[in-house]
């Protein structure tokens, strides 16, 4: 993992110490809440329904036990025992006081976490792939990239006022695990013709009011460039985005207004002449590439040899086991090991939602059994990279002595749900109690199973934190004459097939929206080919219609509005 | 600085109080029959008329002003049983807290 130099200590600690005497300007009065607000909000720092909110920052989703440990801490401490982790592979806390967060941010900053680039008109924390480094499709590991563009965004003085915030998603797999298409930047690796590592650019990705899924800039650029084109490109977007309309000033809306290919040679032009800047060398050195991958190199993993064997009479004589293995385990790409992801759906539970005692106990399982690290992924899960094979079914009943078993991975219960009206301020809707609902409802033992794959998201407003727009199943609380009222979406999709879902017809009540996912889910099943043709396939291959007629009685898109 | 109006069910228009989120920890308070800013909804100040609301405008612009609280806002209310709840979700949820567990 990524260890903080002396730069960063600085820089963190300059921060926090900035912050600590705005907190103590604004509480004395010397600052007004106008004047106060973007200086919070820089710090991540938001004012919610019921308290503050903090959300911190978990870099490209990587952490050590030590950093879970103070997060279990804060939450302890400073919260009410839980954090929620969320769907930018952050944890934000729903319950600190003001007076608190300082030192709070001091907290973190000795384990070399913060709050920065959380919030605001700022590149923000990079996502990336929850198995990277460990994956068996992947090219190469991407996250010594994501820390490269953390260290070259943090605080970048030109763009630390964008017209909107920015987001950069980075992978270096086969499979997109990390949504890269709904990004403003989403970044591939990939090797060319002769070997040559380098970046497959899309932009112009995203979700909120206007959804769009991010078009292929550029197939290859080497590796030494990175900086040089993510440069080009968010200095266009500086340039030319709006800001007259605040919904219309993310990249792609840019990219929609001005053409793609006009886009593309200003971004080109930008990009020529900082490759030719002397005063401005962005250029990646192998040195420095290599120095940061240091950070991440796969830790020294000792073979197991009959791992498989206990494993596999381990699964015959425990099926709770087995099918939790079949779904919450991922082949590694090492042999003797597993990539492990703990589900925080319980059934009735929050999506996202982890106690203090779990964070603990995740903790120790990583610094056990997984070398001392941790993945957050923005299906809001938590993953254990390296666990040795035969050592899965010790990490199997901690798990179930701890709440934190369920056997859901992909599954209908494996709910992405944003905080909505519970907690969020801005929310026409609650997303929660949805979720719980929908848990519950298809919790009867086989019948998950028997739906087999499916991502269902909800959001709690427009915004869509909760990717409604990207689930096989989507649903947007909106409000309508003051209740609360669910549109539904189906067919989209966060991977390699990047789609945005289709509204089915008119939204529903809250007290008919379980009812109508049940609906679609039972046609699905009957119009399905067999087991094996997953959620997302059936819809792409029959289409909306059979689910329009099933919902509301007529296949016809006007008469169902 | 001002306090804003919130939208209110038709019927309720008329019975209206005054609430914002404490600067020290961000909690509701609502502006209560006593003066002092209550973390219970059920102690506010119930007013009904134009007069009545500006005078509470007034309140919140000087606790603002004085750094008690942020976002003062006027919202509208039903009273039930002797029991205050808020006409929209929303400042129901922020009265009663979140509607389900922690986890
Ligand atoms: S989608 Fe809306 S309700 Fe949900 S967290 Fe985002 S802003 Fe809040």
């Amino acid at each position: 993992m990524y260890r903080y130099d002396e730069f960063d200590k600085a820089f963190v600690a300059a921060r926090v110490a900035e912050f600590s005497d705005q907190v103590k300007r604004r509480l004395a009065g010397e600052l007004t809440e106008d004047e106060f607000r973007p200086l919070r909000l820089r710090n991540g720092v938001y004012l919610q329904l019921h308290a503050y909110m903090l959300r911190v920052a978990i870099p490209y989703g990587t952490l050590s036990s030590r950093q879970m440990r103070k997060l279990a801490h804060i939450a302890r401490c400073y919260d009410r025992g839980y954090g929620h982790f969320t769907t930018r592979q952050n944890i934000q806390f729903n319950w600190p006081r003001l007076v608190d967060i300082p030192e709070i941010l001091s907290e973190l900053a000795d384990v070399e976490m913060h709050a920065i680039q959380t919030s605001g008109n700022c590149i923000r924390n990079i996502t990336s792939d929850h198995f990277a480094g460990v994956a068996a499709d992947e090219i190469t590991d991407p996250r010594p990239y994501a820390e490269i563009l953390r260290q070259w965004s943090s605080l970048h003085p030109e763009f630390s006022y964008l017209p909107r915030k920015f987001k950069f998603a980075i992978i270096g797999a086969q499979t997109d695990r990390a949504a890269i298409q709904l990004h403003d930047i989403g970044l591939r690796l990939n090797r060319n013709a002769v070997g040559e590592l380098g970046f497959s650019f899309y932009i112009g990705g995203g979700q909120g009011r206007t959804p769009m899924v991010a078009k292929l800039l550029h197939e290859f650029i080497p590796v030494e460039n990175l900086l040089h084109y993510a440069t080009a490109i968010v200095r266009i977007y500086n340039l030319y985005g709006r800001r007259d309309n605040k919904y219309k000033a993310r990249i792609k809306i840019l990219v929609h207004e001005t053409g793609f290919g006009q886009l593309r040679e200003d971004i080109d032009v930008e990009f020529a002449a900082l490759k030719r800047s002397e005063r401005y060398d962005l250029t990646l050195l192998q040195a420095d590439i290599e120095a940061i991958n240091a950070y991440f190199c796969t830790p020294d993993l000792e073979n197991h040899p009959n791992g498989r064997d206990t494993l596999v009479s381990l699964r015959l004589k425990d099926q709770a086991f087995d099918c939790w293995v079949d779904k919450n385990v991922t082949r590694h790409k090492h042999p003797d090991y597993a990539i492990v992801t703990i589900s925080l759906k319980a059934i009735g539970g929050i999506p996202g939602n982890a106690t203090a005692a779990q964070m603990d106990i995740v903790a120790d399982l990583a610094e056990r059994y997984s070398y001392n690290e941790l993945r957050v992924s923005y299906h809001q899960n938590l993953v254990l990279p390296y666990v040795a094979l035969q050592d899965l079914y010790a990490v199997y009943n901690v798990l179930v002595a701890s709440s934190l078993a369920s056997a859901n991975i992909g599954q209908i219960s494996d709910i992405i749900a944003c905080p909505g009206l519970d907690y969020c301020s801005l929310a026409n809707a609650r997303s929660i109690s949805i979720a719980q609902q929908i848990s519950t409802r298809f919790s009867r033992p086989g019948y998950q199973e028997k739906i087999g794959e499916i991502q269902l998201n909800i959001s709690g407003c427009i915004n869509a934190c909760g990717h409604h727009h990207a689930g096989h199943i989507g649903i947007l609380g909106v409000e309508k004459k003051g209740t609360e009222l669910y549109q539904l979406t189906l067919g989209g999709s966060a991977g390699n097939r990047c789609s945005i879902g289709e509204i089915t017809g008119h939204g529903f009540a809250a007290d008919e929206i379980v009812d109508a996912v049940e609906t679609i889910i039972h046609t699905y099943l009957s119009l399905r080919i067999d087991h094996g043709e997953p959620f997302i396939d059936a819809y792409r291959r029959i289409g909306m219609m059979p689910f329009r007629q099933a919902l509301y009685g007529t296949a016809d898109k006007t008469a169902a509005e | 600085m001002s306090v804003k109006r919130c939208k209110t069910g038709k019927k309720e228009e008329g019975l209206k109080v005054l609430t914002a989120n404490r600067l020290i920890d961000g909690r509701p308070v609502w502006y209560s029959t006593d003066g002092n800013w209550s973390r219970d909804i059920n102690n506010a100040a119930v007013v009904d008329n134009q007069q009545a609301w500006s005078c509470l405008e007034q309140v919140g612009r000087k606790a603002m002003a004085n750094n008690e609280i942020v976002d003062a806002v006027l919202i509208g209310i039903i009273e039930h049983e002797g029991k205050l709840y808020a006409s929209r979700l929303r400042e129901h949820i922020r009265a009663y807290g979140p509607t389900g567990s922690c986890t």
